[in-house]
């Protein structure tokens, strides 16, 4: 079991996953590019602040974020070579490596 | 000592947490967040603005009586089972993946409990309208979760639609994060607000202070705020451009002749909410439905029908934060084996009644009407995650509902219809119904039981995992139950 007492963010953005750079910002690639966003925010946080609204392909067009919440799998990413991440969901974590999927 | 766990970390568990705490129960508390707090609590302070978050108080409060529990985050909660007495004494065995979203290396974690509390909340529920697959598109609980967590706006000018009082927060906090909101649609006409709201305006008192708060920042932002209109169709080529917005008759039928174009570059849609219900479903509770949608079954101390599991918020019904504390409230102390008339549940129960009383209300006033499906053409398409088009579920709406679906895979997607399975269901009910010639003349053809037959049809919630995990995580997992559909 993991999980400590009292331990209220196991999995959150304080430091242990290195995910804040300097001054509460955090950059992660983006197809290779540079985007800077803000520490604590998700990867499509991230992405939404800096003017993206699709990246991913679908049978019809571009999808982005639709529910927000983890819920209809719209805004999958791959993380670091991981497929699949719900953009939405996860934290942004400095140097993390953002690559867009299509599907369909 | 009772063990007690928590499924889902919003205000309902959290009371819960809190209160079996205080009944003297050993807790465990999960929950798929990054950190708890659910749907309501999101602000992160030095982050996003804490004008749009109410209650931090009481935040802080459960935040610190969750100092006695065990509490994981990051916990997708993939599997839940009742062990039968018999084996050890009874228990229920909850599966976790701990650690961040979707991550390839989570940690399995397996907590077993003497009673369970579920609480995981519920869902946006966006009807489908032709070009709603456009980004820019979103649930109007997006555009809040994106505000208050992440301090982002999904547009520079947002059209907020749907239905309900959530719309307007939405608005509001769209206007903080920098958006301009070029209007709030609200399907319902004053005929149903009236009808929901005016013979009992005093139930409202609760809710008064919030709601003028927000009538008030509408109008300082200069929001319009229209009754009897929705959006009918989303203009734009690579991504939203505009959105045609109507008039809609009381059953929300878009009104010939009363369609106009507004530019912008984003929509929020939100028609209601739809509860999780697949660990419910899983551990075999009851759930009842109506038009309205389906709820687990609950007696007046949360308890469902399984004896050893409660629930509690917006999977029991949809009355908001206020009445998701009070439900959790009480099932936290029954689930620590306080008997219903314990003085300890006096307050809760009292609060809960009268949320009760609301829910009713806002059901009345904003409760999907069955016109709605008049706004599609038969090439919309309804399933987002296979582009299954109106006309293909149409086609076979005459077959069962699960040769439907596997025919034409509407559901069968990532989301697990998560996101179109009421809207399925009130297509295939209304093709039905003009197929027969019967004209179910008033009667409400917008869901749920009259594509499934007697109610019973659990299709759309009977889901093989509660979160997505994968293969390798339910390898690591002791004795894996991917149970099948
Ligand atoms: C996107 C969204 C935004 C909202 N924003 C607001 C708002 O700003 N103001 C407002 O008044 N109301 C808001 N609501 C309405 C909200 O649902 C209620 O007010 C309130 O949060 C309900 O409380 P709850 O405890 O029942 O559920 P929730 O707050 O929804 O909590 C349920 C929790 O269960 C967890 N969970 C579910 N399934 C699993 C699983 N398998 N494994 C692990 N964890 C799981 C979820 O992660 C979630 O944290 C919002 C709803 C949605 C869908
Ligand atoms: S936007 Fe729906 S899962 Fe991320």
């Amino acid at each position: 079991m993991s999980g400590a007492r009292g331990a209220t963010a196991a999995h959150g953005s304080s430091g242990a996953h290195g995910s804040s750079g300097a001054h509460g910002s955090v950059e992660i690639l983006v197809e290779g590019e540079t985007v800077a966003g803000r520490a604590g925010q998700t990867i499509a946080g991230v992405l939404l602040g800096s003017g993206r609204v699709a990246w991913r392909g679908a049978q019809q067009g571009e999808r982005g974020v639709f529910c927000g919440i983890g819920v209809c799998h719209d805004c999958l990413v791959t993380v670091n070579g991981v497929e699949g991440v719900r953009a939405c969901q996860r934290e942004a974590v400095h140097g993390d490596r953002v690559e867009r999927e299509v599907r369909g | 000592m009772t063990r007690v766990a928590v499924l889902g970390a919003g205000p309902a568990g959290l009371a819960a947490a809190e209160a079996a705490l205080a009944a003297g129960a050993q807790v465990t508390v999960l929950d798929e967040g990054a950190r708890p707090g659910g749907q309501f609590w999101r602000h992160r302070p030095g982050l996003t603005d804490p004008r749009m978050q109410h209650g931090v108080r009481r935040f802080e409060q459960l935040q610190s009586a969750l100092a006695g529990a065990v509490v994981h985050s990051g916990a997708a909660v993939w599997s839940v089972e009742l062990r039968e007495p018999g084996e050890r004494g009874g228990a229920v065995v909850l599966r976790a993946a701990v650690g961040p979203a979707d991550g390839a290396r989570r940690e399995a974690v397996v907590v077993e409990a003497d009673a369970l509390v579920i609480a995981t909340g519920a869902h946006d529920l966006a009807l489908p309208i032709p070009g709603w697959t456009l980004p820019g598109v979103t649930t109007a609980g997006a555009a809040q979760a994106l505000a208050k967590r992440d301090g982002v706006s999904v547009g520079r000018r947002t059209l907020v639609a749907g239905a309900g009082p959530f719309l307007l927060p939405v608005a509001q906090s769209l206007a903080l994060v920098g958006s301009t909101v070029v209007g709030v649609h609200e399907a319902s006409r004053i005929g149903a607000l009236a009808g929901g709201w005016l013979p009992k305006p005093w139930q409202l008192l609760g809710k008064s202070a919030e709601l003028a708060q927000y009538a008030g920042a509408l109008a300082r932002h200069r929001i319009p705020y229209r009754i009897g209109s929705g959006v009918v169709r989303v203009l734009g080529d690579e991504r939203v451009e505009g959105a045609v917005v109507a008039q809609l008759d009381a059953d929300w039928r878009p009104r010939p002749g009363t369609e106009r174009v507004i530019e912008c570059d984003a929509v929020a849609l939100g028609h209601g909410f739809t509860p999780r219900l697949e660990a419910a479903v899983m551990l075999g509770c009851e759930v009842t439905g109506d038009r309205r949608g389906r709820f687990v079954v609950v007696d007046d101390g949360q308890r469902t029908t399984q004896p050893r599991v409660f629930a509690a918020g917006e999977v029991t019904g949809i009355g908001g934060a206020d009445a998701a504390l009070a439900e959790g409230a009480i099932a936290g102390y029954r689930a620590a084996g306080l008997a219903q008339d314990d003085e300890r549940l006096h307050a809760a129960l009292r609060v809960r009644d009268r949320m009760r009383r609301f829910a009713r209300r806002l059901e009345t006033a904003h409760g999907i009407r069955p016109g709605w499906t008049a706004w599609l053409d038969d090439d919309t398409i309804i399933c987002r995650c296979e582009a299954v088009a109106k006309r293909a579920i149409v086609e076979r709406a005459e077959v069962p509902l699960r040769a439907m679906r596997l025919a034409t895979r509407a559901g069968l997607g990532p989301c697990q219809a998560r996101t179109c399975g009421r809207a399925v269901e009130a297509i295939v009910a209304e093709a039905r119904v003009s197929a027969t010639g019967v004209t179910a003349a008033g009667q409400a053809v917008d869901g749920s039981d009259s594509a499934a037959p007697g109610g019973g049809d659990l299709g759309f919630e009977r889901r093989p995992l509660l979160a997505p995990v994968r293969l390798g995580e339910l390898g690591g997992a002791d004795r894996p139950t991917c149970g099948e559909n």
